[in-house]
């Protein structure tokens, strides 16, 4: 059987335009804005926005869970529209939400699974297993999943997602909800998934450690449009600089030093945005003591993708993400 | 790069049907006591309520049942099947519906395999309720009892993709679908006859009896577990359960496909 995958052109994710619109009390919330996208096969990629950028709306489209109200896309070799059973064998889904059945065993609930993607019994066994051992699902495997902490429910999350060995892997906010330890431990299976099977990754978030830790491209999505799509690193560095920070015994040497170097004076401190900016330092504190300026303490730090997203959109996510967190809506 | 194969294989609507349905069984199975107690509730009604028709009737105990056991059946059904949404305004509520929708399974087959967990109990619900009445002088007719059950079983298909269909539209409302389904179930009950005969009511109810789909279905249960296939009342079940399959199957897919 020819199969139309995604390594004939080696594109997993094409999309153009892609546009959702909700009717919602008469006006028309615009959830996803004409959103172009090209993700290559083996890629990681991580979508770091707000809640309600419009994340989740996107994914949805490309897994074939909402239409899109305009624009097209071939996720995994399939067309959304014209195929979706093509692109559902495919893919792999881990939604918002948690995939298991309250009162579902966690090991019955990857054979469902199994079957729903119609593999054998015999293998459908097989890979329960295999995915059972890899994610640690072991001394879980014949427990309700009502039962499971939040953790566990998400690695059993992706064990479904993973039953029928897709070639590409959708997560939506993976390790939201989980705790430090928990999170950094389903990163860990997320790379070594990445690794051992070279499956492409594609996944939101809204945690800014989460896309710099995991991710070698970031998409910046805000307000329904995608704003920024490049490594963390190239983001860090076009986008944002480093950051030094000078403080001075008055707040009139401040902004004399300020006027000197370039940057802005708040109070007794200036912050300067420079490349480079832990070389800069030095050079910085020599030329004040030239003028006068005694420099009382000095910081540099290097750019978060905070930096990024603040110099893209004025905000802080950090901000945004704590708004969001009192204020958080029932996922969809 | 790697090339990674998928192990997915296209299913059909048979296929899907039974997935969906060995999915939503295996809780039953592994907690065979909540099945247990289902089986219990229909005895109880049986045993308080059959004695008070028998006295209130004033006829013989055998013809009492006779009657009685069937609306029996038909309500069992209606209650075990119009639950089928609650079920999955719970799943709708985790991430474990929109896991299903976003496998490549047959949007029927969620539905009917869905309504077909609930069936299956029922069958066996029925089966007992018949078997408990034998001793107290209902007369049982083995091919009646087989036809009946699974005119009963094609009715619960559909009420259950109808429940189903309203769980998509209150979804993240759960009082919506409570009140409806409270508010329908017990006019239903009562307006098919299934219980207390509707001959003495007034005018309005036997009006509002004729256009209840649930009467015709009491009717052929009637006829079909006393042995008389020949009844015209069975044609008119057989009409009711087979319109409500097929609407409720078309309406589930159709709210499915809207909602997601
Ligand atoms: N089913 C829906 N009906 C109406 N509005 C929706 C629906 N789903 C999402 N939205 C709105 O679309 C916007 C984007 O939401 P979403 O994609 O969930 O954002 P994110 O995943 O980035 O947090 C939000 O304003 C949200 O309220
Ligand atoms: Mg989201």
């Amino acid at each position: 059987m020819p199969r139309k995958t995604a390594d004939m052109t080696n594109q997993m994710i094409s999309a153009q335009g892609l546009t959702k619109t909700f009717p919602a009390k008469g006006k028309v919330v615009e959830a996803v804005r004409s959103v172009d996208l090209e993700v290559g096969a083996g890629e990681l990629v991580a979508f770091l926005g707000p809640n309600g950028a419009g994340k989740s709306t996107t994914l949805r489209m490309l897994t074939t869970l909402l239409p899109p109200t305009s624009g097209e896309a071939i996720v995994a070799g399939s067309d959304i529209r014209r195929d979706p059973a093509g692109v559902r064998r495919r893919i792999g889904y881990v939604g918002q939400g948690s995939s298991g059945g309250h009162t579902q065993r966690v090991r019955d609930e990857l054979h469902a699974q199994g079957a729903f993607y119609g593999m054998g019994r015999r293998e459908t066994r097989a890979r329960a297993a295999e995915l059972i051992d890899s994610l640690e699902l072991g001394q879980i495997a014949g427990r309700q999943v009502q039962s499971l902490s939040g953790g566990q429910k998400r690695r059993l999350d992706i064990a479904l997602g993973l039953i029928h060995r897709p070639e590409l892997l959708f997560l939506d906010e993976p390790s939201t909800g989980l705790d430090p330890h928990s999170r950094a431990n389903l990163w860990e299976h997320i790379v070594d998934l990445r690794r051992e099977t070279g499956t492409t990754i594609f996944l939101t978030t809204h945690y800014l450690d989460e896309a710099d830790q995991l991710a070698e491209r970031v998409m910046v999505m805000d307000h329904g449009q995608v704003i920024a799509d490049d490594t963390a690193w190239a983001l860090k560095e076009s986008l944002a600089g480093d950051r030094v920070s000078l403080t001075f015994e008055t707040a009139s040497d401040a902004a004399a030093a300020a006027a000197r170097i370039g940057g802005e004076a708040s109070g007794q401190f200036v912050t300067v945005t420079a490349p480079g900016g832990d070389r800069a330092l030095p050079r910085y504190i020599r030329s004040l003591a030239d003028a006068g300026l005694e420099v009382v303490a000095a910081t540099h730090r290097q750019p978060t993708l905070d930096d990024v997203f603040l110099a893209l959109t004025g905000r802080t996510l950090r901000e945004e993400a704590a708004h969001a967190e009192a204020s958080e809506p029932v996922p969809a | 790069m790697t090339t990674i194969d998928t192990t997915a294989r296209p299913t059909g609507f048979i296929r899907d049907t039974a997935s969906v349905f060995v999915r939503e069984s295996r809780p039953l199975v592994r907690d065979p006591f909540s099945v247990m107690f289902s089986l219990v509730q229909p005895l109880v009604f049986l045993g308080l309520f059959g004695p008070l028709l028998i006295g209130a009737s004033g006829g013989d105990a055998a013809g009492t049942l006779q009657w009685f056991v069937p609306g029996i059946l038909v309500m069992v059904a209606l209650f075990g099947t119009a639950s089928t949404g609650a079920n999955l305004l719970f799943e709708m509520q985790t991430g474990s519906h929109e896991r299903t929708l976003v496998a490549p399974l047959s949007r029927s087959a969620l539905l009917v395999g869905r309504a077909l967990k609930e069936v299956v109990p029922l069958v066996v619900q029925g089966t007992i309720v018949v078997l408990v009445a034998v001793p107290f002088g209902f007369s049982l007719d083995v091919p009646g009892l087989i036809a009946g059950l699974a005119v009963l079983a094609v009715f619960g298909v559909g009420f259950g993709a109808l429940s189903y269909s309203l769980a998509l539209a209150c979804r993240n409302r759960d009082w919506m679908f409570w009140m409806v389904h409270q508010t329908l179930l017990f006019p239903l009950m009562i307006l098919s006859g299934m219980l207390l005969p509707l001959e003495d009511g007034p005018a309005w109810m036997q009006v509002a009896a004729a256009i209840n789909p649930l009467s015709y279905l009491v009717g052929a249960e009637r006829a079909l577990l006393s042995g008389d296939f020949g009844a015209p009342a069975v044609v008119g079940g057989i009409i009711a359960a087979a319109a409500t399959c097929a609407i409720g199957i078309v309406v589930g897919v159709r709210s499915m496909k809207r909602a997601a």
